[in-house]
């Protein structure tokens, strides 16, 4: 088969009827150009909102749980063996919330190939004392630098600067909703009642903010050891080990690896943050679903042209046929002028799409709950400009075979003796 | 003795719409190459049918086809396509070019199917036709510029461009006044003379018929002399 001359046909089929080509390449593109927006842009919502929560969490994160021992001693008792126990009012074990031998932990974790990081942490519920009213909040005692590594926490301090924890001991960074509430600014001193009952003063040396009120209310941060000493405990005091994967999509595995390792508590972010992930795949799916709709709305466009144009150029097909072109060749002059206009349309579509993304980039979207976010966000991944080229070739080819094959079947004899 | 180019082996033909009817029966023939051929008959003899079947363009019939000692019966699409393209040069009453080509390409599109000789050469050859039919002055124009005689020397110049052993016409001169009807029977004969193709040729002008070498007379399907 000589390709070049049937494609020269078909360049010159697609030039005799300009227009239409055009329309028909329009409707690609502007499928295509919806497409590569539409998910450039859900996805970028959907990572914004993934990093809001998933980059803040742990990938996997070890700690011990308040629960009840799974042996209890009636089943260790030989006398009972072999009979159904009812127990009931069982209560949990207190184990404390010490992660114990978290040295060691720590260090094969630190290890482990899998594992970019790991930062340890010391949670402890507390009391905001401001006048004679307390708040109920959450002193995060973090390691900096390796928090800092993994979490990036400076995004989120609005005021102050998060090494500051480090510098000066007895010192805290609060979070937004929490010094609003209680009126302070940086370099001002708050008291803080542990559960246990010691009072303490910290000094506010930042002001951070999440984005969720619910935490931004609450939290706050001071390093290792003020949480430790917070409690009257040892520097050896963790109660939390947050690990980073080089890869999120390992953290089940790995968890239940840890768990049978350590005999710890093990959660990965998978586990923990399950709402999040099927709010992005609805999305995700939306999105997908809405431009290949487009995009088929766009085949039978070219479906339609192509017809019409078979229609008007049954004459040219007869003579091609009578001159020596067989059926296939007929074929492929259809099949190519379908693909011309779905990958010129389809091109045009990524660089209309990629445009209308940037513009999109560039709109403000500033709300004070994502102090990072400046402007609207964009997921530029390559996968969607091939997907969405793949699929306008796809439907297009789809779109064309049909008519192709008609016009490979017209019989040049009827249409010669029709004249 | 002059080689056959085509031959007919009991050639049959049935229409079924609107009630069967024998268009074609026993037709035996054959054409060597350099000879000059007419096929006169009354309107709706079944002429065009016939020579329908020998281009090889309408395959459904009984009976055998041999093309250049090629027996063409039951080959396939693809492959009849092939001997369309190198073996016969068809025109027809009704000047059909493309119109998404100028005059030259049009004759130069079954050589560039062809593929014979390079692009080159097939331009070369296509002005070499088209200036024996008086037609060099006009190659760029587009077809709808020009008038029917015109239209008809172009297609004639492209049933000839890949030298087929034979040429065949379904009342070529049909639409065209005497003096250019004149002219293309002048091609015509001149591509038996120097070319040694063979012609077949339906007419309905006797004086046409009368000058060509033989005349096979149809008559209800059949050939009667
Ligand atoms: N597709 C068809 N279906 C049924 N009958 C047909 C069909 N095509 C042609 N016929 C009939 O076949 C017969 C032969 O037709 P054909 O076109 O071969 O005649 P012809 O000899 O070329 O006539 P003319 O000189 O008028 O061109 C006619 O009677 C015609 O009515
Ligand atoms: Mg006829």
């Amino acid at each position: 088969m000589n390709y070049r001359l049937i494609l020269n046909i078909a360049i010159n089929l697609i030039r005799a009827r300009l227009k239409q080509s055009i329309i028909a390449a329009v409707g690609v593109t502007f499928g295509i150009a919806m497409f590569i927006t539409l998910l450039g842009f859900m996805n970028g919502l959907n990572n914004l909102l993934d990093g809001l929560m998933l980059n803040r969490t742990p990938h996997v994160r070890l700690y011990n749980e308040v629960k009840p021992s799974i042996d209890q001693p009636v089943l260790i008792s030989k006398d009972y063996k072999g009979n159904t126990n009812f127990i009931q009012s069982i209560k949990p074990k207190d184990r404390g919330r010490e992660i114990y031998n978290s040295k060691a932990i720590i260090n094969i974790l630190k290890q482990d190939k899998r594992v970019i990081d790991v930062a340890p942490k010391v949670t402890a519920p507390v009391f905001f004392n401001t006048g004679s009213i307390e708040i109920t909040g959450v002193v995060n005692g973090i390691d900096v630098p390796a928090e800092e590594h993994l979490f990036k926490v400076s995004d989120y301090i609005i005021e102050g600067n998060v090494f500051d924890l480090n510098n000066e001991n007895n010192t805290i960074i609060i979070g937004k909703g929490l010094a609003e509430k209680m009126l302070v600014k940086i370099g001002d001193v708050i008291k803080i009642t542990t559960i246990k009952g010691g009072l303490v003063s910290l000094k506010v040396v930042g002001i951070m903010q999440i984005g969720i009120a619910e935490i931004d209310n609450t939290m706050s941060y001071t390093s290792l050891r003020t949480a430790q000493m917070l409690l009257g405990e040892s520097a050896s005091y963790i109660t939390d080990i947050q690990v980073k994967l080089t890869d999120v999509l390992m953290a089940p595995a790995v968890a239940k690896e840890y768990k049978n390792k350590f005999k710890i508590d093990v959660i990965d972010a998978q586990t923990a943050n399950s709402q999040f992930e099927t709010g992005s795949e609805v999305r995700s799916i939306i999105s997908y679903a809405v431009g290949i709709t487009l995009l088929i709305v766009a085949g039978f466009g070219i479906y339609n042209i192509l017809n019409m144009m078979i229609y008007e150029k049954m004459d040219s097909i007869a003579i091609l046929k009578a001159t020596g072109f067989s059926g296939n060749d007929v074929k492929w002059i259809f099949i190519s002028l379908a693909l011309i206009i779905g990958i010129v349309g389809g091109l045009f579509g990524l660089l209309f799409g990629f445009s209308l993304s940037q513009i999109i980039d560039m709109i403000p979207f500033e709300t004070s709950s994502l102090p990072t976010i400046k402007t609207y966000p964009i997921d530029y991944k390559i996968t969607y400009y091939v997907i969405g080229l793949t699929f306008a070739i796809c439907t297009t080819a789809i779109a064309g075979l049909f008519p192709a094959l008609k016009a490979s079947k017209i019989d040049p004899v009827e249409i010669i003796r029709g004249k | 003795m002059a080689k056959k180019v085509l031959e007919t082996i009991n050639i049959n033909k049935y229409f079924y719409d609107p009630v069967k009817f024998r268009v074609l029966s026993d037709i035996n023939m054959s054409i060597n190459e350099g000879e000059f051929v007419s096929v006169v008959g009354k309107s709706g003899c079944g002429k065009s049918t016939l020579l329908y079947i020998l281009s090889t363009m309408d395959t459904d019939y009984e009976g055998e086809l041999l093309i250049n000692d090629v027996n063409l019966t039951k080959k396939t699409d693809k492959d009849l396509a092939v001997v369309r393209n190198e073996h016969i040069g068809f025109v027809f009453q009704f000047h059909y070019l493309l119109s998404e080509y100028n005059v030259l390409r049009n004759v130069m599109l079954p050589g560039i199917k062809l593929a014979k000789y390079p692009l080159k050469e097939i331009e070369h050859r296509a002005m070499e036709h088209l200036r024996t039919l008086d037609m060099a002055d006009q190659a760029l124009k587009s077809p709808n510029q020009l008038s029917g005689g015109q239209k008809q020397r172009v297609a004639i110049a492209r049933a000839l461009i890949n030298d087929p052993i034979i040429i065949m016409g379904d009342e070529p001169t049909g639409n065209l006044d005497k003096k250019n009807s004149d002219m293309v029977f002048d091609i015509f004969n001149n591509l038996v003379k120097e070319r040694n193709q063979a012609l077949l040729i339906v007419t309905h002008d006797p004086d046409f018929a009368a000058r060509t070498h033989r005349t096979i007379e149809m008559a209800d399907g059949r050939i009667i002399s």
